[in-house]
């Protein structure tokens, strides 16, 4: 176990990056805390796996350093760096059995059978696989082959960080939600500090405990779900997670207080501009709007009932706005009144939160 | 009434292929089984003699002579070629500018006729005016494949092994190449030793081509003609005398065409059922 530092870590995959696009991660300073529950959240393409490699030393960062607890271990390769790591796709050693498989990280570092076979006994335990011990790998179905990957990223109790690169993209939809879960439990149990990369926001959700949101290349937010969720730091998070994802609308700030079109918003605290900032708005979720006798008048353009709520398209002169109101809330007919949860509306200078 | 849903108009888009599979393989068959069981003393007259040339080829000594340096034969260039061409295979870069040269390469010996391959093979191997032969002799060791035995067989060898070990190399190098990343990334993750790379990934990866690879030079091995003709032409004595050239001496120069056609039934169904054992054996493994 351990805590791991990344230290202004850089990386291209060129020889001569030039323009700021050349680089495939771009300035890093990330502290993961020991035995923390992460979920690496971001678009494909965006630098996630490119960040795994470079944690599990299977790729040279182009500067920066990567230290575990107060160890440089930039230069050291992979093997020595006491890690593990699932793959998207699963990764089986077709020729051995399911046991010979799991048990391959813990021969390899030459670890006494007999503690490689309680070890395997347990990790088959964990994830409900007992049975299957026996069977030569390579007859099994996705689903089976991702769990003995995931056995084989469990099973040494010695490693500093787990991680797991989407892992679950080749499994059905029922049993994603069960691995999850699983996942989540022995996170719990095991208590190793675990990196879960995901495309997926439930996923991301669900796993972790603090969630990092990555964009091209830059880490643009680090949160629990609720700060995610409440105060995005980037309109990028906004807009990615949360279904519908947030609002976005253009602003002028007056006295500190944004307005939209003529309509002034008093949120909780002024707002200082940057001197350089080129394009401001306004970011407010769905969940924290409502309709009121007063406030912004819309038009009410469609009405889609997904359940147990429903989500409300409106506009305001061709601007368009998305709430979500509960099931027992009225709306009204064809125009009403918006009002912000003003606690709850944040505003954005080329992307970035002003607090 | 059900009704018939069966169109037999179908088999008229079959009949192009039937036609000429007929006149390339079923019709020139048939009259080599034609000949298998007649005798002919020329002038176009036959004599039925029934399964008398089978009888006679399976017992002749000469039969199983040429049968034993063929299966020897093959036996030993597919130890040489299967292992090398995967080492070389395993040598080759992964990517980069390099690896078109090194296919290019590798693909020159396979793009060469075969009478030319056994062409330059003998005039190298002289050990009078060939550059390998005067090297060999030079080295202090008395080597003349025109006259020695075991000398011819080391050339021959060798000049199969120069001519094929890139068809493995490039079935092997298409194997490797298929193999995802992240099963090296996996492995590293694992500490697994480069032995352990090549026993659990490679190697299993590399079963299906190397299936193939064993196939095609089994088959093509053992029906070789052009390359020792030219090179050795059966010599010294009969001592590289494969089959195939055993067969056509047989045909042509003796004329026993009815011996001959029994030689060749027996050789091809050879063939068959060893590539038949080869597949089934290597296909029931794949399954469990």
């Amino acid at each position: 176990m351990a805590k791991i530092t990344l230290d202004q870590v850089r990386h291209s995959y060129l020889d001569h990056p030039e323009s700021p696009d050349d680089w495939a991660l771009k300035e890093l300073d990330v502290v993961w805390s020991d035995g923390g529950a992460y979920a690496l959240l971001g678009p494909s393409g965006c630098g996630k796996t490119t960040l795994l490699n470079v944690i599990s030393g299977l790729l040279q960062p182009s500067h920066g350093r990567v230290l575990f607890d107060d160890r440089d271990v930039t230069n050291v390769p992979s093997e020595h760096r006491e890690i593990a790591q699932v793959f998207q796709f699963p990764v089986v050693y077709d020729t051995m059995t399911v046991f010979d498989n799991r048990a391959f990280p813990l021969r390899n570092r030459g670890i006494p059978e007999a503690q490689v076979k309680s070890r395997v006994e347990e990790i088959a335990r964990m994830l409900d696989l007992e049975a299957a011990l026996g069977n030569r790998a390579s007859g099994l179905t996705a689903d089976g082959k991702q769990k003995i990957s995931l056995g084989r990223g469990l099973v040494r109790s010695d490693v500093n960080v787990i991680m797991f690169d989407e892992p679950l993209t080749v499994i059905d939809p029922h049993l994603k939600w069960q691995l999850r879960s699983k996942l989540k439990e022995l996170q719990q149990e095991v208590g190793a500090t675990m990196i879960y990369v995901t495309h997926d926001q439930t996923e991301a959700l669900t796993f972790a405990d603090k969630v990092v949101v990555m964009l091209e290349g830059q880490v643009v937010q680090i949160g629990t779900p609720e700060e995610l969720f409440d105060k995005p730091g980037h309109t990028f998070v906004g807009h990615f997670i949360g279904s519908p994802g947030m609002n976005l609308l253009p602003c002028e700030i007056i006295d500190g207080f944004p307005s939209f079109l003529g309509h002034k918003l008093d949120i909780a605290q002024a707002v200082d501009v940057p001197a350089d900032a080129t394009r401001m708005e306004i970011g407010v979720r769905p969940e924290f709007l409502h309709f009121d006798s007063k406030g912004l008048p819309v038009d009410i353009v469609r009405v889609d009932d997904v359940g147990r709520y429903r989500i409300v398209e409106v506009s305001h002169k061709s601007h368009a706005i998305k709430l979500v109101t509960p099931e027992n809330v009225p709306i009204p007919e064809d125009k009403g009144h918006l009002a912000f949860d003003l606690t709850k509306t944040h505003v954005y200078a080329d992307g970035w939160i002003i607090n | 009434m059900i009704d018939k849903t069966v169109n037999q108009r179908a088999w008229f888009l079959v009949l192009p292929v039937v036609v000429l599979v007929a006149f390339n393989a079923l019709i020139p068959l048939m009259t080599v089984v034609n000949y298998s069981v007649q005798e002919t003393f020329g002038n176009n007259v036959f004599f039925f003699e029934g399964v008398k040339w089978f009888e006679q080829i399976l017992n002749s000594e000469r039969f199983h002579a040429s049968l034993l340096r063929q299966l020897s034969f093959t036996g030993i260039i597919l130890l040489i070629e299967i292992p090398l061409g995967v080492a070389i295979a395993l040598s080759m870069p992964k990517k980069g500018p390099w690896v078109s040269v090194c296919l290019v390469l590798m693909a020159l010996p396979l793009l060469i006729p075969w009478n030319v391959v056994g062409a330059m093979w003998n005039i190298f191997a002289l050990p009078d005016i060939g550059l390998l032969g005067r090297m060999i002799n030079g080295m202090g060791f008395d080597y003349n494949f025109t006259q020695q035995p075991l000398a011819a067989w080391f050339t021959t060898v060798l000049m199969d092994v120069w001519h094929w070990t890139s068809l493995v190399v490039l079935l092997a190098y298409a194997g490797l190449s298929s193999i995802p990343d992240a099963y090296y990334q996996a492995a590293r993750i694992d500490g697994a030793s480069a032995w352990s790379v090549f026993r659990f990934i490679q190697l299993p990866k590399l079963k299906r081509v190397l299936t193939i690879a064993i196939l095609l030079r089994f088959m093509d091995s053992f029906m070789i003609y052009t390359e020792p003709f030219v090179l050795t032409g059966g010599g010294p004595g009969n001592t590289t005398t494969f089959l195939s050239i055993d067969l056509v001496k047989i045909a042509l120069g003796q004329f026993d065409l009815g011996p001959a056609a029994a030689m060749s039934l027996i050789y091809f169904l050879i063939i068959l059922v060893m590539s038949w054992i080869f597949y089934t054996l290597m296909m029931r493994n794949e399954e469990q």
